[in-house]
């Protein structure tokens, strides 16, 4: 076969290849969606799993938003003091951290801690015939592992982001009235007046509730298509990782067209 | 995934095998059951995963009610497959598998699981939910398919592992057991829900003696006590011929022969003769194909 065509080839494969998988992820989905029953009548396995992907990701996402938060005040100071607007810093902090880098930031260290170990827990089970046991007990098993896993995915990255940014704020209060000094009074007070509650917060939450979708979505997905073996397993908590970041900024883009359009509210 | 996905051939089914006492010149073992009395049918069953590659041609079998029946054969034969066909995990691409009379290939989803309910089976490595202690590895089916109270379950779960000599692991976790004693708890699982057919992949793999004897024992005490009946894949001739009923062998997806235990102990066919006697030479091959010797160190 001469090179050109052999690199078409290859290309048509990979398209097909892909067009199927999101194929079978769709199917996923409304599998999940369909077999979400056992995770309403028994809460205690969603809430089991939100305390593996919520709870014990909690130390990283609010240190994460404790420094991003200092690093704006520091870096905004910088700004800020060039035209006299040294009082608007608690807006700009507050903006920042709520409409993009709360939800963003917040969903990136999500994938990264709780999304690869969902793939690696799922993927394992697989490995292990866990799954299979389940089957032949009679248990489905996107009833009884996939969907709470993705539920509790669902249920806590808005809370974390939320928390990133509380704490992303606080951070920007202690080095930006704490440590350079600028009144607290106006801190706080220019904050309250500047950030609309829907224009601003609402479209936040928004944005994490459509990462949390996808970044759960994508993380069981590639737990529950892993091949079973140990390499089938390691590249797909890398592919969760790596899908995950690119699909949640290429979401943020889109909903930040679609939300914020350059205007003002 | 696992069913739709798998891609399906159909093959030309091959003639059953004789019975090997048929074979060997000596009275016809009787057969495994009488007309009517069988649990577990594969008709013509074939099975591949790939067109180019056959698991199962033609496979033919009968278990009958109450019966501990061991399906053996070499490594990466089929047996496995044919567990997987009978719990419906995959479907075969030609040929009949009936449990109770019933044909799992043709099973709506609920009566899939209304089937798998009355099975239980042992997995090669056990498969034990790790994230889970071993009492509720045991309470699992239990908890997922009864609304019995907790109190009762756990009676039910300690009076299964002392069936396998392993109520004082009940709050271990799977990785704190031995090999051994993981096959036996998930023996108890297996059994949790008094199922009314048992299937066993390799129960004796990676076993020591005693562990091995141990297993061995309890699946047939388990089998009779509890009036189940039992498939028993393996490759271990000597425990097997110490615990079953009667015996299939599979090569190269086919039923080479099979017979009860007396006539496979007395059996002269080739095939039987060097599983029951370990031959490295025989008609089945240990070395996978290849060029010779002198081609590959020249």
């Amino acid at each position: 076969m001469k090179p050109v065509l052999r690199i078409l080839s290859r290309l048509g494969h990979a398209t097909i290849g892909g067009v199927e998988r999101l194929g079978f992820a769709a199917r996923f989905f409304s599998a999940i969606l369909r077999q979400s029953g056992t995770s309403v009548v028994r809460p205690q396995l969603v809430i089991k799993e939100i305390y593996q992907a919520g709870v014990l990701s909690l130390i990283i996402v609010l240190m994460s938003g404790m420094f991003i938060g200092m690093v704006l005040a520091l870096q905004g100071y910088e700004t800020l003091v060039r035209f006299g607007a040294t009082e608007s810093m608690g807006v700009l902090v507050a903006l920042s951290l709520v409409r993009e880098l709360g939800p963003v930031v917040a969903a990136l260290l999500f994938a990264s801690r709780a999304g690869s170990a969902m793939t690696a827990e799922i993927g394992l089970m697989k490995t292990t015939e866990q799954l299979s046991a389940m089957e032949v007990m009679a248990v489905d098993p996107i009833a009884r592992v996939v969907a709470p896993r993705f539920w509790a995915g669902v249920i806590s990255l808005p809370l974390l982001a939320a928390l990133f940014s509380a704490l992303g704020i606080y951070g920007g209060y202690l080095v930006g009235v704490r440590l350079i000094g600028i009144d607290g009074g106006a801190f706080w007070g220019q904050m309250q007046a500047a950030v609309d509650w829907r224009y601003d917060v609402f479209n936040g939450v928004i944005k994490s509730l459509v990462f949390a979708v996808a970044v759960s979505l994508i993380a069981v997905f590639e737990g529950y298509d892993a091949n079973p073996t140990a390499e089938g397993v390691s590249a797909a908590t890398t592919r969760t990782v790596v899908i995950s970041a690119l699909a949640i900024l290429a979401l943020d883009l889109m909903l930040t067209i679609f939300m914020f359009r350059g205007g003002t509210h | 995934m696992t069913v739709a996905d798998a891609s399906l051939s159909i093959a030309a089914p091959a003639a059953s095998a004789a019975p090997v006492g048929a074979a060997a010149g000596a009275p016809a073992p009787s057969s495994p059951c009488a007309a009517g009395d069988a649990l577990v049918e594969l008709k013509d069953v074939s099975f591949g995963y790939t067109k180019d590659r056959q698991i199962l041609s033609g496979v033919t079998l009968t278990v009958p009610r109450g019966k501990l029946v061991a399906v053996m054969g070499g490594s990466g034969c089929g047996k496995t497959t044919v567990l997987r066909l009978l719990c419906g995990q995959i479907r075969a691409g030609a040929g009949e598998v009936l449990v109770g009379g019933k044909p799992v290939a043709t099973m709506k989803r609920d009566e899939m699981y209304a089937h798998r309910r009355r099975l239980g089976m042992l997995f090669q490595f056990g498969a034990l939910f790790t994230d889970m202690t071993v009492f509720d590895n045991v309470a699992f089916p239990m908890h997922e398919h009864t609304d019995l109270p907790d109190e009762i379950i756990r009676d039910l779960v300690l009076m299964k592992l002392n069936a396998v000599g392993l109520r004082g692991t009940a709050q271990l976790k799977p990785s704190e057991l031995s090999g051994g004693m993981a096959r036996r708890v998930a023996l108890a699982r297996t059994i949790a829900l008094d199922p009314q057919i048992a299937l066993y992949d390799e129960p004796f793999a990676g076993l020591d003696p005693i562990s091995l004897s141990v297993v061995g024992q309890l699946i047939r005490r388990l089998n009779d006590a509890l009036g189940m009946t039992s498939i028993l894949v393996t490759h271990d001739v000597a425990e097997s011929l110490k615990i079953v009923d009667y015996i299939y062998f599979i090569s190269e997806g086919k039923v080479v022969a099979h017979g009860d235990v007396a006539s496979i102990k007395a059996s002269t066919d080739p095939f039987v003769r060097q599983f029951v006697d370990g031959e490295p030479d025989g008609p089945v091959r240990f070395h996978y194909p290849a060029k010779t010797l002198a081609e590959d160190f020249a």
